[in-house]
């Protein structure tokens, strides 16, 4: 199925829950509102002409001009062999979006690893702890308005330079 | 309780058992890098292993916004040092899709060369050190002398042996030498009989069965939910390569099988079929590369390309079929000749977050089993 046929599926089911779509991209995705992603996902795992079993990728995008924070969820299906792109836009100074951990459990880490960096909270994963940075880190490192503290644990994290 | 398949009877007679938690890593001689797992254990039998990563954590993403698109592909060689070549080739292909630039034919026909022999090096890599972890000396060093000579292929392709950097955006950074395609033909030749010695010395032995069969089976319901992705996913029975089914590069010119899972030794999907899939790929790989030197056409190997590239903005999402599966990269654009984010999802990441679920009942060397056969390198985890 291409994009343009998967959209309006999604379009057909939950209406202005979907936001908007970009088909007229080298990847065409559809902006979908965070409290709907659940349902969106479910339907697009288990409606059989869809079949998007397996989540390829999510990743959390930091727009500090827009002042939002992007998730962006790749979707693909073995049996089909087609691609979904959604995104969803949560506020950056209250990024909470609700988990797709029930639906594909690679999202478990995956969402560990946006929270850790970026500092979205998803609401009812089983297990938000910081995955990467040591647990404890002060700060989100990926987000644009990032600050790296001086020292951790009395250890600089600057040095002379060593040219002269 | 039952272990591995045996029906133990523990008689405690009357002692006072409690669970251990023990911790194994970050410095291990089993771990493949610098991981760290919490094992919850009664006795030899592990309750849960919790891991812990973030030991490599090195933000290789943010530093990409720093450096510019030319500037970050030395960068992606240490996402995955052990199979750097595919790295370069996703950072290359991502931007290559952002930017609309085309590479030419000779262009992808060297990074397929480059990159199915460091597919080979990488497998031999990953097989040599399961053998080891389970505790088989010798067949590592049979690898390892196999792969050396990959090294020095390499080293004298772009003078690196294992960060190679040999990838630019828009081709590869030099053509092949002269005399490569008798040097590579004449290594393939004389690896053969290696790999029959091989899996005589290894596979057949009834040991190394016994440790790797019916160990973490892993269901192809499982391994799809988890984002199991490259050999881990061929092994619990789903035919899945992106070379084949998504092809990129010039993969459709070219012929080769797919091998996946059958449970030889056991139930498809268990440590021995995920050992037996990267040995059989080790063989198709060599087959793509008899076919490349066969058909690489003449002409330039990279198209010329702004310093500062500055791609329209948008984003775009490739995979690329690494040695640990497929590879995904995202990246972002603002129009600047900075990416505004770059994200790289990799194989051994899902593989890593399934270890948690598969631990329950295993014994404590099962784990090294585990770790060895879905194939975890660290930095692929951390970045």
């Amino acid at each position: 199925m291409d994009a343009a046929s998967i959209h309006s599926r999604l379009r057909e089911k939950f209406a202005d829950r979907v936001t908007s779509v970009e088909e007229a991209v080298k990847d065409p995705f559809a902006v979908v509102e965070a409290a709907a992603i659940v349902d969106i996902c479910r339907f697009l795992r288990d409606e059989a002409d869809l079949g998007f079993d397996v989540l390829s990728n999510q990743s959390g995008v930091d727009y500090k001009a827009e002042g939002y924070i992007e998730v962006v969820y790749h979707l693909y299906s073995y049996p089909h062999r087609h691609y979904a792109i959604l995104k969803a836009r949560v506020p950056r100074d209250a990024a909470r979006i609700p988990t797709v951990e029930g639906v594909w459990k690679a999202a478990n880490w995956l969402e560990r690893e946006i929270f850790d960096l970026l500092g979205v909270h998803f609401i009812d994963h089983s297990d938000l702890r910081r995955l990467l940075m040591p647990e404890d880190w002060v700060g989100h490192p990926l987000r644009k308005d990032f600050v790296e503290p001086a020292e951790y644990h009395g250890i600089s994290t600057s040095r002379e330079s060593l040219l002269r | 309780m039952s272990v591995a398949g045996f029906e133990v009877e523990v008689d405690r007679g009357g002692l006072e058992t409690e669970e251990m938690t023990l911790n194994m890593g970050p410095q291990h001689p089993s771990t493949h890098g610098v991981l760290r797992f919490v094992v919850k254990a009664d006795g030899e039998v592990m309750r849960r292993a919790i891991p812990d990563v973030g030991y490599l954590h090195r933000s290789i993403e943010k530093i990409s916004e720093k450096v510019g698109y030319h500037g970050f592909m030395p960068y992606t060689d240490r996402v995955d040092y052990v199979a750097a070549m595919f790295c370069n080739q996703g950072w290359g292909m991502v931007t290559e899709k952002l930017a609309d630039i085309e590479v030419p034919k000779r262009g992808e026909y060297c990074r397929v060369i480059a990159a199915e022999l460091n597919r080979i090096a990488s497998h031999l890599l990953s097989v040599g050190t399961m053998i080891l972890d389970i505790g088989a000396i010798t067949p590592f060093f049979h690898a390892f002398r196999e792969r050396e000579k990959i090294n020095d292929l390499l080293e004298e392709l772009c003078g690196a042996r294992l960060t190679y950097n040999y990838m630019r955006i828009g081709g590869v950074a030099w053509d092949l030498p002269p005399g490569y395609e008798a040097k590579v033909l004449g290594f393939l030749d004389q690896m053969e009989p290696m790999l029959e010695e091989h899996y005589s010395l290894v596979a057949d032995n009834t040991l190394f069965r016994g440790r790797c069969a019916d160990v973490a089976t892993i269901p192809a319901a499982q391994a799809i939910a988890y984002n199991l992705v490259g050999p881990n996913l061929r092994a619990s029975g789903v035919r899945y390569d992106v070379r084949r089914d998504e092809p990129y590069s010039v993969y459709p010119e070219l012929e080769f099988d797919v091998p996946v899972g059958t449970g030889i030794a056991g139930k498809v999907g268990d440590s021995f079929d995920r050992y037996w899939v990267r040995v059989l790929e080790i063989r198709e790989s060599m087959k793509i590369l008899r076919q490349c030197f066969r058909q690489i056409p003449d002409g330039p190997v990279v198209t010329k390309v702004p310093r500062k590239l500055k791609p329209p903005a948008g984003d775009a999402y490739i995979r690329v079929e690494s040695a640990r599966g497929d590879m995904g990269w995202y990246a972002v654009s603002d129009g600047s000749d900075f990416p505004y984010r770059c994200k790289v999802r990799t194989g051994s990441f899902a593989a890593m977050s399934i270890v948690e679920d598969l631990s329950p009942g295993l014994m404590l060397a099962d784990l090294v089993t585990v770790i060895a056969s879905l194939d975890i390198v660290a930095p692929e985890v951390d970045r």
